[in-house]
């Protein structure tokens, strides 16, 4: 069947360099002598560890539970005991820590009793639930959990079910091995999906740089026999692989940012998430083990069957790290992040972990200044002019950058890998989106702080005018108790409360006044608000000269003088 | 420590300037072998100046010198001066021109990439305000042999009057004042066979040239196609309707800067517009103003103003011109 493709806009198309990793089939690697298994490797709520130090666990045991529903559960890979719970240097540009479990392997892999779950019959809520607890995320490297995007939404059902199989980032080829081993029930795990989302279609797209993991998975197709089921070879040009990339190379369909691709009808999973979901639901097998490709400067690059949680660098010495190495990275050399040392551990997100030496990954030459000579714009998958948003970055002036769409970069690196300026655009942009966030939290704890400050002024001067309208009150209710005043006594009863009233809500009015007047001359900084400011302290003092003259009951105009210059110096 | 993306393309900004440089021999080549080697002197001196002010500046400016001088940039500049000028100019004109388009028109404004304005079409733009007999100095075919034109370029000798002859643009707005037509004109034997001897020959070697960087995905189709069809569509209707008055496109093709203009003035990438959209309406606007010059204005050839004043509308074009990012088209739909 022949079918339509459609092209997005802009990529390049660097050397692939996948060759080397596919030369032989995905090896097992065995057990570290200590795992160290991250509570949070997804999207998502940090799951609350389920065992202490000192426990012995099973292979398949969850020792971290999904916190709420936006959040998936963790397990261990192999028995063992659980020899420390504490942070650990994670895989991450940061260097920062987070909190993992780390076991020891006993080496004798005995496996937790299964719970029996009987998927077929039953309700997708439930098999949502399971499929949380089983601590399937998303294995393209977003690890977003894949139960919370297996609902078939809320206008009547998905259309197409994409699966992702371009894997268009030069060196890995984890997804490749994959499709070529296990294409049945990669397959088998999407017709589970297509079944959960009610999706009309299934279509698998796979970069034409793959072929044999191409006719592995039309082989499958053609023996599952599923007319809904079609695998797609897709040109290969990267970033063809983005989830919004590959949706709209097969379905034409754009989808914008800050949009979901269900809105559309659409639903996108990588392929190595079908496998885990076939797995969880046919086999009882949580998520605990993923195919990790190392390549780059290593002596003997390969795919590896590594269970989650072995540290980076014992995953390295099997593949024979070169000496020259002067970095690690995980992921691509596109998107790949550099890795803070060889003790942090394998996560779920790890697709690929790329040695790195100068002769491979030379340093970037010295940057120079924007010529604007366009390329940048002509390789950018978004549409965007990079060039542009550089300027705005570069001056600090986040508010264009932000009309010239930053956000909706996907930091894929096109730009900057076509620069001939040498400009680390992605850097720019990064830097801009981190300012921008931290700028509206500070923004949104200032405005919060504020809030919180106004309430509690108002709360106290409530209190002190209600106990001064106590007192007035009381003091007023004394001559009424005179028998001969019997026929004053409902008046100045009333009078008595009226005031009791009015200043409780005068001094409401007032306080909404000034908050209103205050988050003005906040918002914008110039004089003109001065005179709203103003009125609302004139407000407020003839508020408080209200109610001083109601309780003192002079009526004296002196009073009001006093009252007025008292006021005016507090501005 | 860097960040992704750690591949790059083996690509620099010398690379571009250099195949910029390599896009123009053809131009160079064949203006040399029919008007003399004074063009490769003068060539020399702008560049000499060009370096020298570079270096000057970049110092001034407390910037490395080595990376900005080697990126090749001061010699397109002075290169685009140089062959813009009439070959046999005195060499402090040449020195003068180029010398401020590196520093006013390069560094005073931040020097490579701020440039709002086309530095080689400052440095033609200030010599013909300037000096208009100098710059209109054409020499003809074959005239004087190496060190005559030597003598003219530096011994300030300049009994150019028998050898210097109009340029095609002159020789049309002298003849159409002095009330005969374009076809008279034409006829005369200087005309050469549509565009003036010899040049015709140049403005198509700048074509070549201009190709080649289209191949070479330097510059982008819009701006030579826009500049060429609108120049062609003015200039037909123009003389379509009175052909007397008003010389047809194969004229304006050909004749004065607009081969230059449309493949390697207008298509600057630093003082032009960067959008799509954006190249088309500035290399339009350039056309029409530079025939608008031709036709009514007091100068032979507008293609400098036309450039310099478009610079100017560069900021608000890009503004207005920018395209849909993805997924805001048509709201998504396919």
């Amino acid at each position: 069947m022949l079918r339509k493709l459609f092209s997005f806009n802009g990529g390049v198309k660097p050397d692939p360099n996948k060759g080397a990793s596919t030369r032989e089939p995905i090896a097992r690697l065995p057990l570290p002598p200590q795992l160290i298994i991250p509570l949070h490797q997804h999207i998502g709520g940090t799951p609350r560890p389920l065992v202490k130090v000192g426990d012995r666990v099973l292979h398949g045991q969850r020792i971290g539970a999904a916190d709420g529903n936006v959040s998936s559960a963790v397990h261990a890979p192999t028995s063992g005991t659980v020899v420390a719970i504490e942070p650990r240097l994670m895989p991450h540009a940061s260097g920062l820590s987070s909190m993992a479990v780390v076991i020891e392997p006993d080496g004798q892999d005995q496996r937790i009793e299964r719970e029996p779950f009987d998927w077929h019959a039953a309700t997708p809520g439930e098999v949502r639930d399971y499929l949380r607890d089983a601590g399937v995320v998303g294995l393209g490297g977003a690890v977003f959990p894949s139960h919370l995007k297996l609902s078939p939404g809320k206008a009547g059902g998905t259309d197409t079910l994409v699966l992702n199989g371009a894997e268009c980032e030069p060196f890995i080829t984890c997804d490749d091995m994959l499709m070529r081993s296990e294409a049945e029930d990669i397959l088998r795990g999407a017709l589970v999906m297509q079944k959960m989302l009610a999706a009309k279609q299934v279509l698998v797209g796979v970069e034409d740089n793959k072929p044999e993991a191409a006719a592995a998975l039309k082989a499958a197709a053609a023996a599952l026999g599923h007319a809904s089921l079609d695998v797609v070879v897709v040109p290969t040009r990267y970033p063809a692989g983005g989830a919004k990339q590959l949706i709209r190379v097969l379905t034409g369909i754009e989808v914008p940012h800050g949009s979901r691709s269900t809105d559309f009808g659409v639903q996108c999973f990588n392929v190595a998430t079908a496998l885990a979901v076939w797995n969880a639901l046919e086999h009882g097998e949580p998520l605990t083990r993923r195919i990790v490709t190392v390549a780059g400067n290593v002596d003997r690059p390969r795919n590896f069957d590594v269970a989650i949680g072995t540290p980076i660098g014992f995953v390295f010495e099997h593949a024979g790290l070169k000496q020259d190495t002067d970095k690690l990275i995980m992921g691509g050399p596109m998107m790949g992040i550099p890795l803070p040392g060889v003790e942090a551990p394998v996560v779920k997100a790890t697709n690929c972990l790329l040695a790195s030496s100068p002769a491979l990954f030379p340093p970037p030459e010295p940057e120079l200044p924007c010529i604007r000579c366009g390329e940048c714009a002509r390789a950018c998958p978004a549409d965007l002019q990079p060039f542009e948003l550089y300027w705005h970055s570069r001056a600090r002036n986040f508010g264009r950058a932000q009309e010239y769409h930053l956000f909706d970069c996907i930091e894929c690196g096109c730009c900057a890998y076509v620069c001939p300026s040498h400009i680390p655009l992605v850097d720019y942009y990064r830097y801009a989106k981190s300012e921008i966030w931290a700028r509206e939290r500070d923004k949104d704890a200032a405005d919060s702080a504020r809030e919180r400050f106004e309430f509690r002024n108002w709360r106290a001067e409530r209190e002190k005018e209600e106990k001064a309208a106590k007192l007035a009150a009381r003091s007023a209710a004394k001559p009424a108790a005179k028998p001969a005043a019997t026929d004053k006594s409902p008046a100045e009863g009333e009078a008595a409360a009226t005031p009791a009233e009015d200043p409780k809500k005068a001094l409401i009015e007032a306080a909404m006044a000034r908050a209103k007047a205050q988050k003005e001359a906040v918002a914008a900084k110039n004089t003109d608000t001065l005179t709203p400011a103003q009125q609302a302290q004139v407000e407020a003092a003839e508020a408080r000269r209200k109610l001083a003259a109601d309780i003192v009951a002079t009526g004296s105009g002196e009073t009001t003088s006093e009252t007025a210059t008292a006021d005016k110096p507090t501005e | 420590m860097y960040n992704s993306p750690y591949l790059r393309q083996n690509t620099s900004v010398r690379r571009v300037m250099t195949t910029v440089l390599v896009a123009m021999l053809p131009a160079i080549a064949v203006q040399s072998w029919l008007f003399g080697a004074a063009l490769l002197v003068q060539i020399a001196l702008a560049s000499a100046t060009a370096l020298a002010c570079e270096a000057l500046m970049l110092a001034l400016r407390g910037r490395p010198v080595a990376p900005a001088l080697t990126d090749m940039s001061a010699l397109v500049t002075a290169w685009l001066i140089a062959v813009c000028l009439p070959p046999l100019l005195p060499w402090w004109t040449t020195v003068l021109g180029t010398a401020f388009a590196l520093i006013i028109g390069k560094h005073l404004y931040g020097g490579l990439g701020q440039n709002p304005f086309n530095p080689a079409m400052l440095a033609y733009a200030l010599l013909i305000v300037s000096f208009p007999a100098l710059m209109s100095q054409w020499p003809g075919l074959n005239v004087g042999d190496f060190a005559t034109q030597m003598d003219w370029v530096f011994g300030g000798a300049r009994a150019l009057d028998g050898v210097t002859g109009a340029t095609p643009m002159d020789a049309l707005r002298t003849g159409l004042m002095t009330g005969s037509d374009t076809a008279a004109v034409m006829r005369s034997t200087a005309f050469g066979h549509v565009a003036g001897a010899g040049w015709e020959w140049v403005a198509l070697a700048w074509g070549a040239g201009g190709l080649l960087l289209l191949a070479l995905r330097i510059i982008t189709w819009h701006v030579p196609v826009a500049f060429l069809a609108v120049m062609s569509l003015v200039s037909g209707i123009a003389s379509l309707i009175d052909a007397a008055h008003y010389a047809g496109p194969a004229l304006h093709l050909l004749a004065g800067g607009t081969m230059m203009g449309a493949f390697f003035i207008a298509t600057d990438p630093v003082s032009g517009a960067t959008t799509p959209r954006g190249k088309l309406i500035f290399a339009a606007g350039i056309a029409l103003i530079a025939w608008l010059i031709r036709a009514f204005g007091a100068y032979p050839d507008g293609i400098a103003f036309a450039v310099l004043l478009m610079n100017i509308c560069v900021p608000l074009i890009d503004m207005k011109t920018q395209p849909p990012v993805f997924g805001h088209k048509n709201g998504g739909a396919p």
